[in-house]
């Protein structure tokens, strides 16, 4: 198999989109997160934390959809704790972000080895399986790859533009993005910068939690301490990519989906000798060049990381 | 209502003891973990002391497992005098760990010359690493945190392509770097412990630390820098030079406790060399209110939950992984509590609209 024959079949495209969606979900949450001002390190561990909230609810009740609810709510719980941290208490953001992290970290790997205990082969469940929808999937080549995936994707798909339209269309959106912009000048006309970057967190949560779930609900169905593996990392670079808005960070999400497909199928092609490690270094080699490049470029929200004090004139 | 930050009067009594109720206040999380976990938290706390104090062996053991941490917690506060996130301290370490693993198992370097190699060339190979990300960041203003997040990955999955390829033994198959010569070995002060070179390095280093972020210009500049950078740069400091310099000690510090789990500990590079000493040394500096002493006590805490948490794990049945919980709770911990020490929490009527200034 030639590196041309591997991208060059419905069935690369198809996973790209696959595994394009936990990054763009996470790219989203850290979106949300960037436009009220708030870097969102925590992300990587909102993810961990989702995709056992998912996986355990739908182990133990048996419904998918039980576990997407279950993430999204454990998800929006860490985002309001992280909202105490560094919105009310003003920590700073880098290591706060970061201790959010290794303490839910810990906290799921403990609370799946109490859960589930150690067992040669870990327990599992049924995933999602695709909808293929009527009549789009019909479509040649287009169809196969974009309409016959998982209900979560096709949310997914609704998600861009409805965030698109909140964030640029509706007075909450241009509240959101001005508190992250100004939140002296957002206080000014009556937002409250405070209450806003809390909601702005708790929605970042979920669909943080969302990407997590969707890793062992829709594609492995089952929980492994590595299931995120800097995935939530890869979705701050992501956003820069994206340049803070939803259809761009659409593309770049797609394109690391695409880059992940691609370094899988090398692995299995057997077309390159090389040890597979070098393959899995690829999307984060990838997302180091993204950073590099797109430094230069980027306008990141001007008061990110800029904690908001009401009493400071 | 509305919460409100009071600043306090400065106390210095305040300062010094609020990593400690920080610590307090995440054992007593971790006591609710133990209590869920169905273990009597009063008897699991025995035994983790027992494990990592009680004896000989086990306080040298918890020691040997501080050093690494020591390490890394330095790099990490020297890098953070100048405001640079090195969060890369677990990439730095395992190219440490790798750079004294060749060297150590070369049969061309003179014997007395070949310890020392080893530490010069781990130090050296950490100082390389994060001096990517250095120069990205004093040179083209790239964002640290992430570009040391993914060189992390990277160099851990090169390391993992390295021990399944050109490091895998030919006639085993097993996924570990070749043993290194038994003159590498770093030498033993306390026999039948694990009290090695790499330990005093670490001390040596907390020494020489203090002594440059103290009583040096450069370590004064240093911490110019990272407090007003805008300052700095009137008064004629190269911001970028500075910042630069402080990153490469940092990965060079970091690399060093590569070498000392390679040296002192392993005798190889194994997959799980380092069970994240780079992000843990994170925890550390914060514990230590970035000063160079406090990461002494700091990286005993952390290596003392870690031992003592394996063995009160083996007899409780309380999972491990309630050490990492600890370690990320102390840190969130020692964060609040630093607010706390510096600003009263008032809760205040909210005007509905407030006049903008």
């Amino acid at each position: 198999m030639s590196m041309l024959d591997i991208i060059l079949d419905i069935g690369f495209f198809a996973a790209a989109i696959r595994l394009a969606v936990p990054l763009l979900l996470g790219t989203l949450s850290e979106l949300v997160a960037e436009r009220s001002g708030v870097l969102n390190l925590g992300i990587e561990g909102m993810m961990l934390a989702g995709a056992l909230a998912g996986f355990a609810t739908a182990h133990v009740t048996g419904s998918l959809w039980l576990g997407v609810l279950a993430a999204l709510l454990l998800g929006a719980l860490i985002g309001l704790l992280m909202a105490l941290l560094v919105v009310i208490l003003r920590l700073d953001q880098t290591v706060t972000g970061l201790g959010v992290t290794m303490a839910a970290t810990g906290l799921v790997f403990f609370s799946y080895r109490l859960g589930f205990g150690e067992s040669a082969v870990p327990p599992a469940i049924t995933p999602f399986s695709t909808i293929p929808l009527p009549l789009l999937s019909d479509i040649p080549f287009v169809g196969p790859v974009l309409f016959n995936q998982y209900a979560l994707t096709y949310i997914v798909y609704l998600l861009v533009p409805a965030l698109a339209f909140f964030l640029f269309r509706t007075p909450a959106g241009l509240a959101l993005r001005t508190v992250g912009e100004n939140p002296k000048a957002a206080a000014g006309v009556g937002i409250d910068p405070i209450k806003m970057r809390i909601l702005a967190l708790m929605a970042a949560g979920a669909l943080a939690g969302l990407a997590g779930a969707y890793l062992n609900l829709a594609a492995f169905g089952s929980f492994t301490f590595g299931i995120i593996s800097g995935r939530g990392w890869i979705c701050l670079a992501l956003v820069v990519l994206g340049r803070w808005k939803p259809f761009a960070c659409a593309g770049a999400a797609l394109l690391f989906g695409a880059v992940d497909a691609f370094q899988l199928r090398l692995q299995t092609s057997g077309s390159v000798d090389l040890p597979y490690q070098l393959f899995l270094a690829l999307p984060y080699v990838a997302t180091l060049i993204v950073v590099i490049v797109n430094t230069r470029f980027a306008a990141a929200p001007a008061a990110l990381m800029e904690p908001y004090d009401p009493e400071k004139r | 209502m509305r919460i409100a930050l009071e600043p306090r009067p400065p106390s210095r009594w305040r300062e010094v003891l609020m990593p400690f109720a920080a610590i307090a206040a995440s054992l007593v999380l971790c006591g609710l973990l133990i209590i869920i976990a169905g273990a009597n938290p009063f008897q699991a706390f025995a035994i983790m002391g027992e494990a990592a104090f009680a004896g000989k062996f086990a306080i040298t053991e918890t020691v040997a497992r501080a050093a690494p941490l020591v390490l890394t917690g330095l790099a990490a506060l020297v890098a953070l005098r100048t405001r640079f996130w090195n969060i890369g301290g677990e990439g730095q370490l395992l190219v440490g760990a790798m750079a004294a693993a060749w060297l150590g198992a070369r049969g061309d370097i003179p014997v007395p010359l070949l310890v020392p190699a080893m530490i010069v060339g781990a130090a050296l190979a950490g100082a390389a690493l994060a001096a990517i990300p250095g120069l990205l960041k004093t040179r083209l203003k790239v964002d640290e945190v992430v570009s040391t997040l993914m060189l992390n990955f990277i160099v851990m999955y090169l390391m993992m392509a390295l021990l399944s390829g050109p490091w895998k033994d030919p006639v085993t198959g097993w996924t570990d770097s070749p043993d290194i010569l038994m003159d590498a070995e770093f030498p033993v002060f306390w026999a039948g412990t694990r009290l090695h070179l790499g330990v005093l390095v670490a001390v040596i280093a907390v020494i020489v630390i203090g002594i440059v972020l103290k009583r040096t210009s450069f370590g004064l500049a240093m911490k110019v820098v990272g407090e007003n950078p805008k300052a700095a740069h009137h008064a004629g400091l190269d911001v970028g030079r500075i910042t630069f310099f402080a990153v490469l000690l940092s990965g060079a510090l970091a690399g060093l406790a590569g070498a000392g789990e390679v040296g002192g500990t392993q005798f190889q590079v194994i997959a799980s060399i380092s069970p994240g000493f780079g992000y843990a040394g994170l925890v550390v500096a914060m514990l230590a209110r970035l000063s160079a002493v406090g990461v002494i006590p700091a990286a005993v805490f952390l290596a003392a939950i870690t031992t003592g948490a394996d063995e009160m794990s083996r007899q409780t049945g309380v999972p491990f992984f309630i050490a990492d919980a600890v370690q990320g709770l102390s840190l969130i911990a020692v964060l609040v509590a630093m607010t706390l020490a510096r600003y009263r929490i008032r809760w205040r009527p909210s005007p509905k609209r407030e006049a903008a200034s």
